[in-house]
């Protein structure tokens, strides 16, 4: 063990200048705090402010509405906690603490995400501080949702986390997971890797909110290994303005029937640089993909939706879609669909791509029936971001209609 | 109800309208007969305020100028449309507009207009998203009922539906404007017909030919379909029985 981590190691210094193969390039600061945050007894614990955006970020107090929760503030794993009916369903605690429970979890480690992939995950490997593990044990059927929260607090601050998730065999569960920064903080990094591994027959929904501020660069690195009969949605939210965020999570449907499906909307405000994709690659028979992104772009903002749909297998069926809405007439917005197949002639592959503006004949059209014309812009808008997100906490879905309710202001 | 008078429209350096005047008193239905690009359609969006028209004349309603009134004020005052080609609206679902529909204009339960124009199977999908003609047509009229509107304007409600849809869609628009238990007697409607098949639900008061963007003929509804039959619109222009003054 001691070997690999430093075969890891290795390998990371040797990435810590490489350049990620998407993105603005950034220069990071290799500097870590040194501040220990204090743990909670109870989310309700937290100070007001952080409540206030852990809640927009989909992170709430009431626990009783949650299967567990986990809470990292910094570098500082604050909160961790399973609910006592969920016990011996539900594993959750800070990874380190897991990699010296679970020897087996060495053999996850790393294996859906290089560790040389780019500067970014080499730096969560050389600096990294905490991340949090979840697991879903064999059969479980975790029927509310677990929680997480990842915060930064400080301005000029950076989070450089990894985290694991594996839903055993046959297990059910759903993760609100939100990522954002304190009211009055300005700028720094979020570095996030994650790894996910859905077993047989297992099905988890992974809904993931960022929150950031104006001059805020995140680079998250995801992978995501799907066995036969397994199923991962995963819905991402980006409602905040950011300076840049670039992901592209890669899922592979290894086993037979594995499906996955990403769901993604981001509303660009501000000069954010956002591009965001994900690769599907469909090596299992029957396997299933979908991505479907819905994107907004506002003021100076600048959105690249790629996505790459990758069949190996003759029986794999995925589609593509990015559709777009340009608000400003300062913002940029690219759509990239990209289509493989490798040696399977048979596969199904299909992609969607549309940029445009709201359609003023819809617009008018609604008006005839009685709505106001923002109400009619705004119930466009609305309808055009919803691709079918379930189970979010109320608050988000209020945020998201003020959101676009304030949007059609702009709009007209 | 509704005054229209010396309405002429253009759509760029194209005139439409050439100077329409017509009078549709409280409770009557009056029918709208005339060749394609006669500027029919364009006569009932410019009465909802739909489109990008110059426009001179005026349109009263209820004794109320609306000419310049947006679209939206004008469907808040009891105004309604059911369009021929209605667009799609993937972004809504039928049954999140109807609820927004309600919330403006409160028509109470919908149930069983829902059922009756069999639309149950759409209220989930985008308005007109792969709507067949017939659902389009049902799809409309459910809308109107919603909206429950003092003056309906309906644009070729038969036009690529079959007979079967015909008949739900000419019951439906029967039951709006003459309700079964005539506790509203006071909806008015301009009705958009072609073949004159949705003529035998509806007990039309009168009825106009407009051909070149100008009223020609008016009277009787059978009367002028049965003159459209036998000779064309052609024949409406030639006829001399009645005076295009003062229809």
């Amino acid at each position: 063990m001691k070997e690999y981590n430093m075969i890891l190691k290795e390998k990371a210094k040797k990435a810590l200048h490489k350049k990620a193969a998407y993105g603005s390039d950034l220069e990071l600061s290799a500097s870590v705090s040194d501040q220990k945050e204090q743990p909670l007894e109870s989310l309700d614990n937290l100070d007001k402010r952080i409540k206030e955006v852990s809640l927009l970020s989909g992170m709430i107090t009431d626990e009783t509405k949650r299967s567990g929760s986990f809470y990292q503030k910094g570098d500082s794993v604050i909160y961790e906690k399973v609910q006592e009916a969920y016990s011996g369903k539900v594993e959750i605690m800070k990874i380190e603490d897991a990699l010296q429970k679970h020897s087996w979890l060495q053999e996850y480690w790393w294996q859906m995400v290089p560790v040389d992939m780019d500067k970014y995950t080499a730096q969560v490997e050389l600096l990294g501080r905490g991340g949090y593990f979840i697991r879903i044990l064999p059969g479980a059927k975790v029927d509310k949702p677990i929680q997480s929260c990842l915060l930064l607090d400080e301005s000029g601050s950076s989070q450089r986390v990894h985290n694991i998730i594996v839903a055993e065999e046959g297990s059910q569960a759903q993760i609100i997971t939100g990522c954002t920064v304190s009211p009055d903080i300005k700028n720094g990094f979020h570095l996030g890797v994650s790894e996910f591994y859905i077993k047989k027959g297992a099905e988890l929904t992974f809904t993931m909110v960022h929150n950031w501020a104006e001059d805020f660069h995140v680079r998250p690195r995801t992978g995501i290994l799907v066995e036969e009969d397994g199923s991962f949605i995963n819905n991402y939210l980006l409602l905040q303005p950011v300076r840049s965020i670039q992901s592209y999570p890669r899922a592979v449907l290894a086993g037979k029937r594995s499906k996955v499906r990403f769901n993604t909307i981001v509303y660009g405000q501000g000069q954010s640089e956002l591009d965001l994709g994900s690769l599907i690659e469909l090596k299992g028979s029957g396997t299933t993909g979908d991505s479907i992104s819905r994107a907004l772009g506002t003021e100076q903002s600048n959105i690249i939706m790629r996505g790459r749909l990758k069949a190996y297998n003759n029986k794999a069926r995925a589609h593509l879609e990015c559709r777009g809405m340009l608000l400003s007439t300062e913002a940029v917005m690219d759509a990239i669909p990209e289509l493989s197949v490798v040696g399977a002639p048979e596969a199904d592959l299909t992609h969607e791509a549309a940029v445009g503006p709201v359609d003023e004949e819809a617009v008018e059209y609604l008006m005839s029936r009685g709505l106001k014309q923002d109400e009619a812009v705004s119930a466009i808008l609305q309808g055009f971001m919803h691709t079918g997100i379930k189970g979010l906490p109320e608050i988000l879905e209020e945020t998201l209609s003020k959101i676009f309710s304030n949007m059609s202001e702009k709009v007209i | 109800m509704l005054e229209i008078i010396d309405l002429k429209v253009k759509a760029g350096q194209e005139t439409i309208l050439k100077g329409i005047s017509l009078k549709i008193p409280k409770g009557e239905t009056h029918i709208l007969l005339g060749p394609n690009g006669s500027g029919k359609t364009t006569l009932l969006k410019v009465i909802m305020g739909m489109g990008s028209f110059q426009i001179t004349g005026r349109i009263l309603f209820d004794g109320e100028d609306i000419t310049d009134l947006p679209l939206d004020e004008r469907a808040r005052r009891g105004i309604g449309i059911a369009m021929q080609k209605s667009p799609v609206v993937p972004e809504v679902t039928l049954g999140g507009l109807l609820e927004m529909i309600q919330e403006k204009h409160g028509n109470g339960k919908l149930e069983e207009r829902i059922e009756a124009l069999n639309c149950h199977y759409l209220l989930k999908r985008g308005v007109n998203e792969n709507f067949s003609g017939g659902e389009m047509k049902r799809s409309e009229m459910l809308q109107l009922i919603a909206q429950n509107p003092k003056f309906v304007l309906v644009d070729e409600p038969e036009s690529g539906v079959d007979l079967d849809n015909i008949v739900v869609i000419g019951e439906a628009l029967k039951s709006l404007l003459k309700p079964p238990r005539e506790i509203d007697k006071s909806r008015s409607a301009l009705v958009i017909t072609h073949t004159g098949r949705i003529m035998e639900y509806l007990n039309a008061d009168k009825g106009y030919v407009l051909v070149g963007g100008q009223i020609v003929c008016s009277g009787n509804p059978w009367d002028l379909f049965e003159e459209v039959n036998k000779h064309g619109f052609e024949g409406c222009l030639t006829c001399g029985r009645c005076s295009h003054e003062g229809v």
